[in-house]
């Protein structure tokens, strides 16, 4: 509700950012979608040409295609298994009275604001180097052999240093949700003679369940592109081991400057995030109403 | 009514609960007590927990050799740049989109919040062909550009949901007392919406600082901010332990900081709105 | 200064048409009221008169001239809102001021006047607080401060009271209705409360789904409600309906007695009922009594009756007290 004039105003702010971001979206997009039928190496300019579908087929094809798809999928629901059972738990854990309780969140919390390569870096060094490493002299100590977790379970490795960061996420947003459940219907329910598994079971997991899938489709959406980790701790390997799409795409394009077979890769990609985007703008649209 | 709890129930979870906090801090602490030991003493066997002997050397070093402030600038400058540049942006979109709602607008939040969704994988080949040709490639310039545009849905939904909280009437009234468009948002929604530019500017600085793909693929010396900088101790270049573990402390102290400050946003941030 | 045209106004809302045109003159200094159940387009006329929404068709005219397409800020005229819209950042002395600030008034005109309308509400003392520290009769006090600085052509109300309890609202009714005569300013007052409308309007507008339904003086609506839509808004509690055989008898479709002007006796009336719950209000008895044929009647009694629950009455309506309407529910002269 409101005026001519407001309205030719409003529409007059809001065209930067719309422009902006359309132009984002459309400008690269569609020069990726473009060089992805193309065959062109950045080694050899000047001999680009159009070669259909031909780089689709060669990454669709690629056995290296397939484990990354693996390995992103494992990649993604590992730290969505673990930070949503986690973040649960602990949620419910902060939401006791405890003494000194803004002190144990703001610990909680502190691995989410670490950058990427920091803690990359840190988990690799001095926690799973299989020499000088925590876990190391933590093996020893017990009578074990070290383990080295960055060789012999690479994928594992790094989805235990990504859910480490992620799980403070999945906590502070499953702990917002416990703490805005109304308490006068908990004690209504108690009135009502429900138990305290009861109350578990039929209050607070509904209440939660819309938490839970908000931190499953953001993660997700983050997830799906993890780079940095693997960039510093495996490099993608041994093999393809810890390979996953967004990193084979970025070799493909960076490291053997493929252009076309990278696109195509992209490409691909955006289809995978694509499916994945389409349920959680349901679930936004859907709160945005409510 | 919070129902009395007995002490013993209290400390039973005050235990519980500080044991698994410290146990997920831990790696971060060891981190900071590493920074302030000796190379020699970050990987003795058995490791030192608080008994040797504490320096401060690995600081000056890391930036004697690697010209740590260079890169903590840099990554200032980024993180700030992308901000500022994108609330200028933002803010008149937010509040068109809050105040003057048309039939059109639901469906532009959610347009905007599936620029964010497409992966970065998809546009790294143009955007980096681009920037070689433009000379935009290890720049600052350039990376405020590219975060100011990855960041601009999250600022602008975050916005939004606080702009959201003002009533529509106090606009009114300002319109009604004879404030032109200008100085109703900068006299009456601006200073109401303070808090929340405040957490969203926090928000997307931490964003923006800890960001680490276009960081890491558009910078290699000149630019490159704390993530990059950090990457580079990857390659191991004999015993560093006490040296990374100074540059990861002074590259995330100051994030965390913030970060512990705009803890309670971050949910609403992080969520575009959908848990507060 | 201060009289207001409407010509042909009308409203949509996309294909909803809130407010089919309709012509309305408010005249320079009158205090008029526009009254109706919720959703009535009272609200939406009040901002189109304001300017914050724009007409669909027709014309808003100011003093004799066309400002149909002028800005809200450039019509002079002055709006206080149901929630006071106060900014809350500012001090009192800073709401109070900003009209004149964004008139671009020196500082020294400013103070001035702020100190006067401050003096004039009472708000001297709180000058230097914020909004979010005073009372809600504060508030309002400050937001109708907000409006008297500007010397507006008019006033414009929409729903002042609605959120101050009982007590304050009638205070806060008294206090308008006092500004009114001291500043004889033209007022447009919004509200669904009748008794506010019938306490402080020179004419009031009886609105519904967007219709005029009815203007006239408070009086003149109590007395000649133009139909049964009037009659049954206007007097509380509720004017009482017959229909059937009972309102055939007077050449109507339906007939209409207020409370008020029903008498009882214990024998001997027009109709016979029974009593069922009785009001003891002190000044007044509310009996809601059943009569066999007619339905439920509610009587206003005066003074203390000595009836209660079950008791057998009689209720008699005067003849003159009786208004008829057809079956289109329009009042028959």
């Amino acid at each position: 509700m409101a005026t001519d004039h407001s309205r030719t105003a409003a529409r007059f702010m809001i065209s930067p950012s719309v422009l902006l971001l359309l132009g984002w979206m459309i400008v690269p997009l569609s020069m990726t979608i473009w060089f992805s039928f193309q065959s062109y190496n950045l080694l050899s300019p000047g001999t680009e040409e159009w070669i259909g579908l031909l780089n689709y087929e060669f990454f669709l094809t690629d056995p290296a295609f397939f484990e990354a798809l693996a390995n992103t999928l494992l990649l993604v629901g590992g730290v969505l298994l673990i930070t949503i059972i986690g973040g649960t738990g602990l949620a419910i854990l902060l939401d006791q009275p405890v003494w000194g309780q803004g002190i144990v969140r703001i610990l909680v919390i502190a691995p989410f604001f670490v950058m990427p390569t920091v803690s990359a870096l840190v988990w690799k060094n001095m926690f799973m180097n299989p020499v000088n490493g925590l876990f190391a002299h933590l093996a020893k100590t017990v009578g074990l052999q070290p383990f080295d977790f960055l060789a012999h379970a690479p994928l594992f490795s790094i989805i235990l240093i990504v859910a480490w960061q992620w799980l403070p996420f999945a906590t502070l947003i499953l702990l917002t949700a416990l703490q805005s459940l109304d308490q006068e219907q908990l004690e209504a329910a108690e009135m009502d003679g429900a138990s305290a598994l009861n109350r578990f079971v039929y209050m607070v997991v509904p209440h939660l369940a819309r938490a839970i899938t908000v931190v499953i489709l953001i993660q997700t959406i983050f997830l799906l592109s993890i780079f940095a980790e693997i960039l510093v701790t495996t490099n993608g390997g041994p093999g393809y081991a810890s390979t996953n799409i967004t990193f084979l795409v970025y070799a493909q394009s960076l490291l053997q400057f493929d252009v076309g077979g990278g696109s195509a890769g992209g490409i691909i990609a955006v289809i995978l995030a694509n499916i994945v985007a389409i349920f959680l703008m349901r679930m936004i649209g859907k709160n945005l109403e409510a | 009514m919070a129902r009395a709890v007995t002490n013993r129930r209290k400390a039973v979870t005050t235990l519980a609960a500080w044991g698994v906090g410290l146990l997920i801090f831990f790696p971060i602490l060891w981190t900071i007590l590493t920074s302030f030991k000796t190379e020699a003493d970050a990987i003795a066997s058995p490791p030192l927990f608080l008994g040797f002997d504490w320096t401060l050397e690995n600081y000056g070093e890391v930036q004697e050799r690697s010209n740590y402030f260079r890169h903590f600038w840099n990554s200032v400058v980024i993180s700030f740049g992308s901000t500022f540049l994108g609330l200028l942006i933002a803010i008149p979109s937010a509040w068109s989109m809050a105040f003057v709602p048309g039939k059109q607008t639901k469906n532009v939040l959610m347009w905007m919040l599936s620029t964010k969704m497409l992966p970065p994988v998809g546009v790294l080949i143009p955007i980096y062909l681009i920037f070689r040709d433009t000379g935009l490639l290890d720049t600052r310039a350039g990376l405020v550009i590219v975060l100011t545009l990855i960041n601009l849905p999250i600022i602008i939904w975050m916005l939004f949901t606080y702009f959201k909280e003002i009533p529509g009437e106090i606009l009114e009234a300002a319109r009604m007392d004879g404030a032109t468009l200008w100085a109703e948002i900068l006299h009456v929604l601006t200073p109401m919406a303070v808090p929340g530019i405040a957490s969203t500017l926090l928000l997307n600085v931490i964003l923006a600082w800890n960001e680490a793909f276009w960081t890491l693929n558009l910078t290699a010396a000149e630019a490159a901010p704390l993530t990059a900088f950090i990457a580079s101790y990857s390659s191991p270049e004999g015993l560093f332990y006490a040296k990374l573990s100074a540059a990861s402390t002074m590259a995330i102290a100051p994030i965390l900081i913030m970060g512990w400050f705009s803890q309670k946003q971050l949910v609403r941030g992080l969520t575009f709105g959908a848990v507060k | 200064m201060g009289s207001i045209r409407l010509k042909q106004v009308s409203k949509s809302f996309g294909s909803v048409e809130v407010i089919p045109p309709l012509d309305l003159e408010i005249n320079e200094g009158e205090f008029v009221v526009f009254v109706g159940p919720s959703g009535c387009g009272k609200s939406t006329l009040l901002r189109l008169i304001a300017g914050l929404e724009d007409v669909t068709t027709g014309t808003v005219e100011i003093d004799g001239q066309d400002a149909t397409t002028i800005r809200p800020a450039k019509r002079g005229l002055a709006m206080v809102f149901q929630t006071y819209a106060l900014y809350p950042h500012m001090s009192v002395r800073k709401n109070i001021a900003f009209p004149l600030k964004m008139a671009g008034l020196d500082k020294a005109q400013i103070d001035r006047k702020v100190d006067e309308a401050a003096e004039t509400l009472n708000l001297t003392e709180y000058i230097d607080r914020r909004p979010g520290q005073l009372s809600g009769g504060q508030r309002q006090r400050v937001a109708i401060g907000r409006a008297i600085v500007r010397e507006p052509k008019a006033f414009l109300f929409d729903e002042p009271l609605s959120n101050l309890d009982a007590a304050l609202r009638v205070n806060m009714r008294l206090e308008i209705s006092e500004l009114h005569q001291s500043l004889e300013t033209t007022m447009i007052y919004v509200t669904h409360d009748q008794v506010e409308a019938m306490t402080m309007a020179d004419k009031i507008v009886v609105l519904r789904t967007g219709i005029i339904e009815q203007v006239g003086s408070p009086l003149d609506l109590y007395r000649n409600p133009a139909n049964l839509f009037v009659a049954g808004f206007i007097g509380s509690p509720k004017m009482n309906f017959v229909e059937g055989p009972e309102a055939r008898r007077y050449g109507a479709h339906t007939i209409g007695v207020r409370p008020e002007h029903l008498e009882v006796s214990r024998d001997g009336g027009l109709w016979q009922g029974t009593v069922g719950v009785a009001e003891h209000l002190g000044s007044d008895t509310f009996l809601h009594v059943t009569v066999a044929g007619i339905g439920n009647l509610t009587v206003r009694a005066p003074g203390e009756v000595g009836v209660r629950y079950g008791d057998e009455i009689s209720v008699t309506a005067p003849k003159e007290r009786i208004y008829r309407f057809d079956k289109d529910g329009r009042a028959i002269q």
